[in-house]
């Protein structure tokens, strides 16, 4: 107990050793070299009311910044569960069967480099018929196809690593297709699935961002976009912690439930 | 008519036979024991019987009909244990159980699993996951899972080679009482002669390889219940533990194989 104890206050300290030294160097940039590079204190200051008051809706653009967080996770979670609905039984086929892998594996490698910048303005031309939803289902479009490919990946892996004798108690006790798939082959790649969810959800985050930009739905992304006009530079950088603070946010959620799946 | 048939059965991967025209019959009740070295193939042959691999020739029989694939009928207890990580104790038995008798209710499947739990001395360790528990421990489950299938044949395919000398000493007695209790027909691939001594009524040596085939069986009409300790003083014992090891180590075969035999021993 003691030792845990040791331990909470020294990584305490050495955070707050790493935040303060971040601040200093920060402070010093703003002062020396680049001018136009807000001060800490400067972004405090601009950043105060969308802080303080988290849930403040003041007007279209201007709230508080959880409720723009909360619009931004509201259309993640959206495209996310896309990706993880499409991506997961793709990874499956591509992991079970030898044929498809062959004519659809390298597809898939040719797509999965694209940027979200690339899909997004594809998505909205898709989606033109939709009218004034057109943004939001091309952002989701966007969200979703460029999540999906680690949820597909690491799923084809994992089916292709499930050991031989797993399956061989399958067999001995014949057991049916859809047993044998969720009684053995889905337990024993869930380990490999939820490292392929984990990336996706950090990919997702990642999209959001340029979707908002672009697209001007409210969000944290596009909240930045506007203050760049506004030059409101300080909430650049405010808007950029809290992305970044969001992000963190999730993949310890998703590393947590990672964990308890782990097996063996 | 023999319970177990393997007639001229033949495998091989790419280039000599692993397995080369191997005949071998058992009759019901019978436990025979197969001993041989290490990459002799002889979980190829245990993979044939259960049906996982298909011979390039020959015919294996139970009861009179050729095996065609895995079944619950045989009972195979892995090398490495094979249970699912993810399940408890208790799940990883129940899952063959509900495979195997998918007619019994909740309740009859729950006392059909904790009877055969208790048979292999884990009820106490029945909610536990496979890697909570130790090497030792794990066999015991797998043995437990193989049992409460009712499989009509039994399939040891070296199920001790991966423990420490004690707590291989205590499974063989636990296979020993189990196996004069049921009198299943077993089926028992081991790497140690001694062990074979203690559990078969016959010992089958493997030949040298390649190209290897089974020896001549050797009957053990050693008194049951057999004690390992008393066992190692039986002049009986020490006559048929020589035979074996002599059969095994391939004295009187080619003179080749005798020197690169001793080579190995010394």
């Amino acid at each position: 107990m003691n030792a845990k104890l040791h331990n909470f206050f020294l990584n305490t300290l050495c955070l707050a050793v790493g935040v303060l030294l971040s601040l200093g160097f920060w402070s010093l940039l703003s002062a020396t070299v680049a001018k136009d590079l807000p001060t800490p204190a400067a972004t405090w200051e601009v950043a105060k009311p969308y802080i303080l008051e988290p849930f403040a809706k003041r007007g279209e653009q201007d709230q508080g910044i959880l409720r723009l967080v909360g619009y931004s996770l509201a259309l993640v979670a959206k495209g996310y569960a896309i990706a993880l609905i499409v991506g997961t039984p793709i990874g499956f086929l591509l992991g079970l069967s030898k044929g498809f892998a062959r004519v659809f594996d390298p597809i898939v490698q040719v797509l999965r480099p694209v940027s979200p910048l690339a899909w997004l303005p594809l998505g909205m031309v898709l989606f033109l018929g939709t009218g004034r939803q057109a943004l939001e289902n091309g952002a989701l479009f966007t969200i979703a196809i460029c999540a999906m490919w680690p949820t597909v990946l690491n799923t084809a892996v994992g089916v292709r690593a499930i050991p031989q004798d797993y399956l061989n108690v399958g067999r001995v006790l014949k057991l049916s297709r859809v047993k044998m798939l969720f009684k053995i082959m889905v337990p024993a790649t869930l380990p490999y699935m939820f490292t392929g969810f984990r990336l996706s959800l950090g990919i997702a985050w990642l999209v959001i961002v340029a979707a908002e930009m672009l697209t001007g739905r409210t969000g944290v992304g596009s909240f930045l976009w506007n203050e760049y006009n506004n030059a409101n530079y300080g909430n650049i950088i405010f808007s950029i912690l809290t992305i970044g603070f969001i992000g963190f946010i999730l993949d310890r959620l998703m590393s947590v439930a990672e964990s308890r799946f782990k097996t063996a | 008519m023999s319970f177990l048939e393997l007639r001229h059965v033949t495998k091989s991967f790419g280039g000599a036979p692993v397995r080369h025209d191997v005949n071998l019959s058992l009759i019901e009740g019978e436990f025979v024991a197969i001993v041989g070295y290490s990459g002799q193939g002889k979980t190829t042959l245990m993979s044939m019987i259960a049906g996982l691999v298909k011979p390039d020739s020959g015919e294996i029989l139970l009861q009179g009909k050729p095996v065609e694939g895995p079944g619950p009928d045989r009972g195979l207890v892995f090398q490495n244990y094979s249970l699912l990580p993810w399940l408890t104790v208790e799940e990883n038995i129940s899952l063959a159980v509900e495979a195997v008798f998918p007619g019994q209710s909740a309740a009859e499947r729950a006392a059909h699993v904790a009877k055969y739990i208790a048979m292999v001395k884990l009820s106490h360790a029945a909610d536990r996951l496979p890697r909570q528990l130790s090497g030792g421990m794990r066999q015991r489950v797998s043995v437990a899972r193989t049992l409460a299938m009712d499989p009509r044949i039994l399939l040891l395919d070296e199920p001790l080679s991966a423990l420490d000398a004690l707590t291989r000493a205590n499974l063989q007695d636990e296979i020993s009482e189990i196996w004069q209790r049921d009198k299943k027909t077993v089926v028992l691939i081991t790497n140690s002669v001694d062990e074979a001594l203690l559990l078969a009524d016959r010992v089958v040596p493997l030949t040298l390889g390649p190209g290897a085939t089974l020896g001549a069986p050797v009957t053990i009409d050693l008194p049951r219940p057999r004690d390992r300790t008393a066992l190692n003083h039986e002049p009986e014992f020490k006559r048929l533990r020589a035979q074996i090891t002599e059969t095994l180590l391939g004295y009187g075969a080619k003179a080749r194989q005798t020197v690169s035999r001793k080579l190995i021993l010394h």
